[in-house]
């Protein structure tokens, strides 16, 4: 969908804004420049839609180089966000969102139509469309400035530091909003950020940058669990490479591994027998290959006790468990929604390796809070 | 007590002509304002474009501005003979100066991100000129004509000189006469007059242009909007 080829950007002058850039991503996808200001980021994001020109190296959208066509038709393909929102204050909110709409000479009926469609999207009521900008709060707006840049249903969106001016608590609810409406309408999304929180909530991929070069390039994950170096390790801060441990950390790392197993050939006296001696409620069941079968539990085993002799006759085979290299972050989620107490852990042949319970969940609070505090000492 | 009964003794005997030289009066102004916004008006986008020419462009209508009236006109008429056209050319020359360096002004103080956003929406430059500086600049280039045409109601009243006619004639037919000052202000009335409802009608005109319009009323309704 968008590929940079060796750009490059020189300025008056010799400053090097942009050095060899080499990116390549797919359709769909929401990508996130960050780094400090003066990396060149903005400048990249500008060569798309030719508002700066590479002095060097080619950009292709869809396989086509942006050189070859014409700006003016190609800035009318590529919608636009900027921080300062940039309504055009003498026009109406449908006037505002049905621009693009005009200069490609859509006729009046159908612009507002367009119009009012849109403006549900970010739930917005129709009285809206005859109000000027000024009369809207600054989320408003910018939603207002996000929808203009829809409006011609381009796939392809530039956006830098939208929500930048906005206050805290809009600028999250925005970036939720937004980052649904991505998804929902399936745009590739080119964002300029510097705040390293908004890139980690919203990226697909994340492009770092400083002085012109690429520092890395990743999903938000990979970059948390591998930062290529220091500087990245700095710009994305100690503390949240802390705080992001238990979502890059995998479920093996935290698992008990000495779950309390039966077999199906077992008989319920000694499953009783067992659970008495581990102090738990309930067992898993394996068979002779550590193979996952299901589970039993004390209330089953009370139930079914005069009828049952083995654990095979009360076995219950439907039962959830995770691999052991999924996330911690996924599984505490399914965790908590499911309300279990706890999760097996098997390999990818289903064999029984360990068992996440809500006790290592506490492990996991109490390294949060007090581990790195240990280590310091 | 005396002046103002012969003033009205003049008006009513010579209302028509009174009438009639204010009209004239008027008219050479509202033409070298109108001229002037021709040549103007583009000159203000041309050196707002390019901004280098803005030093020299303005220099230029400043030095204008800046010479008498009366020997602007003799000068003029020197080339150009007697009669209103002299005078209406004057008066072109001094409305230069308001109306080129409002609109420069005007267009300048366009933000420069909504320009950036109207590129990146993708008009042509034509199109940036004719949707966005031209709207939003509009109340300032109106204030620019409205100043030139006060000045011109003021200047014009001398073109009687070189015979352009006009309300400075009766000005100056008093200032000649014995006892004359009921037909002086019988000139200089109609004539402040006539620019303080100039003033107040370009400057009604002026707010009506603004681009942000403040509705009162539907105000009240949005002062809390939610997020």
């Amino acid at each position: 969908m968008l590929k940079f080829d060796h750009v490059s950007k020189v300025y008056k002058g010799g400053k090097k804004a942009v050095n060899d850039l080499n990116l390549e991503f797919k359709k769909g996808e929401f990508i996130v420049f960050i780094g400090p200001s003066g990396c060149g980021k903005t400048t990249t994001m500008k060569m798309i839609n030719r508002l700066i020109e590479p002095t060097d190296g080619t950009i292709y959208i869809n396989g086509e180089d942006i050189m070859k066509k014409d700006p003016v038709n190609l800035r009318r393909e590529i919608g636009y966000v900027i921080q300062q929102i940039g309504l055009f204050p003498h026009m109406t909110i449908q006037e505002n969102i049905s621009l693009v709409l005009k200069l490609l000479k859509w006729p009046e009926e159908k612009r507002k139509q367009r119009a009012k469609e849109l403006l549900t999207l970010v739930d917005m009521t129709p009285d809206y469309l005859e109000r000027y900008p000024h009369e809207l709060s600054g989320g408003q707006q910018q939603r207002i400035g996000v929808l203009r840049a829809l409006a011609a249903d381009q796939p392809l969106i530039l956006m830098d530091e939208p929500f930048g001016a906005l206050d805290p608590i809009t600028r999250d609810s925005l970036q939720d909003e937004f980052k649904k409406l991505q998804k929902k309408l399936g745009k590739t999304i080119v964002f300029v950020t510097h705040d390293m929180d908004e890139a980690l909530k919203l990226a697909d991929q994340i492009v770092i940058m400083r002085d012109g070069q690429l520092v890395q390039c990743g999903s938000p994950d990979e970059i948390l669990r591998n930062p290529a170096d220091e500087f990245v390790e700095e710009f994305i801060g100690k503390e949240r490479l802390v705080q992001a441990k238990p979502n890059i950390t995998t479920v093996e790392q935290i698992m008990n591994s000495k779950p309390v197993t039966i077999t199906p050939e077992q008989s319920l006296t000694e499953a009783i027998t067992l659970m008495k001696q581990n102090r738990v409620d309930s067992l898993l069941v394996v068979d002779s290959n550590q193979v996952l079968e299901g589970f039993i539990d004390v209330e089953m085993i009370d139930q079914k006790r005069k009828k049952a002799h083995l654990v095979s006759d009360i076995l219950q085979a439907e039962i959830f468990f995770v691999e052991k290299d999924a996330l911690v972050r996924d599984t505490i989620r399914q965790i908590l929604k499911k309300g279990m107490k706890y999760v097996p852990v098997t390999d990818e042949n289903r064999r029984l390796v360990g068992i996440v319970t809500r006790t290592s969940l506490v492990d996991i609070v109490y390294d949060s809070i007090w581990g790195e505090e240990e280590i310091a000492q | 007590m005396e002046v103002m009964k012969d003033l009205f003794v003049y008006f009513s005997e010579n209302g028509a002509y009174v009438w009639e030289q204010f009209f004239r009066h008027f008219l050479m102004s509202a033409y070298g304002v109108l001229f002037a916004a021709i040549v103007g008006i583009p000159v203000g986008i041309l050196i707002a474009r390019y901004h280098k020419l803005s030093g020299w462009v303005i220099s230029l209508a400043n030095i204008i501005q800046t010479i008498p009236a009366l020997a602007m006109l003799a000068v003029l008429m020197l080339v150009m003979g007697l009669g209103t056209n002299t005078v209406v050319f004057a008066l072109f020359l001094y409305s230069l100066l308001p109306i080129i360096k409002n609109t420069y002004t005007g267009i300048r103080n366009v933000d420069a991100t909504l320009l950036e956003s109207g590129k990146a929406m993708g008009m042509t430059k034509f199109q940036v000129l004719r949707m966005v500086e031209l709207p939003l600049s509009l109340s300032v280039i109106m204030a620019g004509l409205r100043t030139a045409l006060v000045i011109t109601i003021g200047v014009a009243t001398i073109g009687t000189f070189i015979g352009a006619g006009g309300l400075g004639d009766i000005i100056l037919r008093g200032t000649n006469a014995q006892d004359g000052t009921a037909i002086i202000l019988a000139g200089a009335i109609p004539t402040a007059l006539m620019a303080v409802i100039a003033d107040i009608v370009m400057g009604w005109i002026e707010r009506k242009l603004l681009p942000v319009k403040n509705k009162k009323g539907t105000t009240a309704e949005i002062e809390n909007p939610a997020v």
